[in-house]
């Protein structure tokens, strides 16, 4: 437990001891509201609701999460502290764990300094705010998706271009994979079961869900499989590294 | 405290280390030596449970370094090479980091940051990030979190590289005095000087074999100078041309720039009392006169030249 809380502690302050941090976080929000009131209407459409705002999470995770992971453990390869790390009593699962959750809670941060456009929607109208709170807890899970997927891929290179480049390449077929773009290549010859669980990858189709105030059981599981699998995979891709 | 049996790392069909064993006592220093690229590194990424062997084993303390780890790590301070760190953390911020880590509790933490601030003088540079750091100021760092956690058993590598004269002394000042307190350490070096001043024993690795494991002494008792005389004198010409006459003189060597000339006796041979006498019958004027112990980077240069392919 102290093995994993120092090594996020440690993550977390890498990222506030550069301006990374502050970057990110003014970035992401302001693109965030300007997205949820130019594009989306958040006027206009006179409902009380932050449709507007969830619909673009989604995409704007599609490019601001794989930056939050693409330094997790290409900085380490490519520094060599990797070795230094692994030398410690550390097991690898707490190495990627920890790594992983810094990146979480630096991304939940992000979402919550989201809250004025709450307040706003409140002062505002008198909205569902179950429905809210199912949303942000949807965009978190989903959030952890993505940088599931970033951490690893993040542990294949020691070039922090190549991981943002190749994990925003991922997370958009994952993004997609309900869409004929995706299922396209599969249709005529695979079988429906495949196309079928392909489909069901989608983290479109179980963020939407989740945005209409709908907590289902399965969308919870998805989500907390996809971040099992592919911190399985760090672990394996990690130890991998060390076996050769 | 240290033992590698038959280590072995393949890298396709390139035996980067083959069958390496030796064993490391508490208070014993072994220093590795050996070409860039002779398996150095890797032995001792075997041995801290980074690398894992294709073949043989590591213990350290009797804990298998693969099977083991936990264990075996917790018994280790290791200086990988190059002394990497995190460059946007502050010193003290990183050494806070390890000591976390290494599980020390919050005021064993403070005591044992200040003990080795202190010992590597690190106060100037404690709110300083690593990346700002110079070069011998880095490895300093490296040190000083390799035996935070007063490990008993070190493995340093390259550990002065990158040091000035004043340093490295310092440096290995510290590590005579870890070995005093009862440590099993491991450095590797090219610097065959450290070698004597440190280590009780040194092997000899190149293309990942053990080619030589001796005592530093041992070591220079192999080479053609062993028991040679060296003498310096204003005439050092003059004598290298005529001393060849005396017997058991194998050669004579000149170097100019110190007016020094060196006799090499046939091996076994201690002709000091023979070439004092002869000196003085020709009454030849010289400045100084001493007997070599043998020079390490001569035999460095014999063993590991036979080796390469």
């Amino acid at each position: 437990m102290n093995v994993l809380s120092a090594i996020v502690r440690k993550e977390l302050s890498s990222y506030f001891s550069t301006p990374v941090a502050y970057v990110f976080l003014f970035i992401f929000l302001a693109a965030s509201h300007a997205l949820t009131f130019y594009v989306g209407h958040f006027y206009e459409r006179g409902q009380a609701d932050l449709l507007p705002f969830f619909n673009f999470h989604p995409w704007l995770y599609l490019f601001f999460m794989p930056a939050l992971s693409m330094r997790l453990w290409a900085e380490e390869r490519r520094s060599g502290s990797v070795e230094l790390l692994l030398t410690l009593p550390v097991r690898v699962w707490q190495a990627v764990v920890g790594k992983f959750l810094a990146a979480w809670l630096f991304a939940l941060l992000a979402l919550a300094l989201s809250f004025p456009i709450w307040l706003t929607v409140n002062y505002l109208g008198d909205p569902d705010n179950g429905v809210i709170l199912v949303s942000y807890m949807g965009s978190a899970m989903m959030g952890a998706g993505f940088l599931a997927i970033g951490a690893c891929i993040s542990a294949m290179t020691r070039n922090q271009v190549v991981a943002f480049i190749i994990t925003v390449t991922v997370c958009f077929l994952f993004l997609l994979s309900g869409h004929s773009m995706v299922l396209s290549p599969l249709l005529g010859w695979a079988p429906d079961v495949l196309i079928d669980a392909v489909a069901s990858l989608s983290f479109l189709t179980h963020f939407t869900s989740m945005t209409k105030g709908v907590i289902d059981a399965r969308d919870l599981i998805y989500f907390l499989m996809l971040v099992g699998f592919w911190l399985y995979a760090n672990v394996l891709i990690v130890e991998w590294f060390e076996a050769r | 405290m240290i033992e590698a049996d038959c280590l072995s790392k393949h890298y396709g069909r390139l035996a980067a280390v083959d069958q390496v064993s030796f064993k490391v006592a508490k208070g014993e220093v072994l220093g590795f030596l050996g070409p860039n690229g002779a398996g150095k590194s890797t032995t001792m990424r075997m041995l801290t449970g980074f690398l894992v062997p294709s073949q043989g084993s590591a213990r350290i303390g009797g804990y298998d370094s693969i099977k083991q780890p936990m264990k075996s790590k917790a018994l280790v301070g290791y200086l990988p090479e190059g002394a990497p760190g995190y460059g946007e953390m502050t010193v003290h911020e990183f050494l806070s980091f390890i000591a976390a880590v290494r599980g020390l509790k919050r005021n064993e933490r403070i005591k044992h940051i200040a003990q080795v601030v202190e010992q590597l003088q690190l106060e100037a540079v404690l709110y300083q990030t690593l990346e700002t750091l110079s070069k011998g100021f880095r490895r300093r760092v490296g040190l000083a979190q390799a035996i935070l956690h007063d490990p008993q058993v070190l493995i340093l590598d390259e550990p002065t590289d990158g040091l000035d004269p004043n340093q490295k002394h310092e440096v290995r000042l510290l590590i005579q005095k870890l070995a005093q307190s009862n440590k099993a350490i491991v450095i590797s070096t090219h610097i065959l000087e450290e070698v004597e001043a440190l280590c009780s024993r040194a092997l000899i690795i190149a293309q990942g074999r053990i080619v030589a494991d001796d005592t530093p002494q041992g070591l220079q008792q192999r080479s053609r100078y062993h028991n040679a005389i060296s003498l310096i004198s204003p005439d050092y010409h003059a004598i290298a041309e005529a001393i060849r006459e005396l017997p058991k003189v194998v050669d004579v060597e000149i170097l100019a720039q110190k007016s020094q000339v060196t006799i090499v006796p046939e091996k076994g041979a201690l002709i000091l009392d023979d070439v004092e006498a002869w000196l003085r019958e020709h009454a030849w004027s010289i400045t100084s006169i001493y007997r070599e112990t043998g020079r390490l980077d001569d035999v460095f240069r014999q063993i590991t030249a036979g080796v390469r392919t």
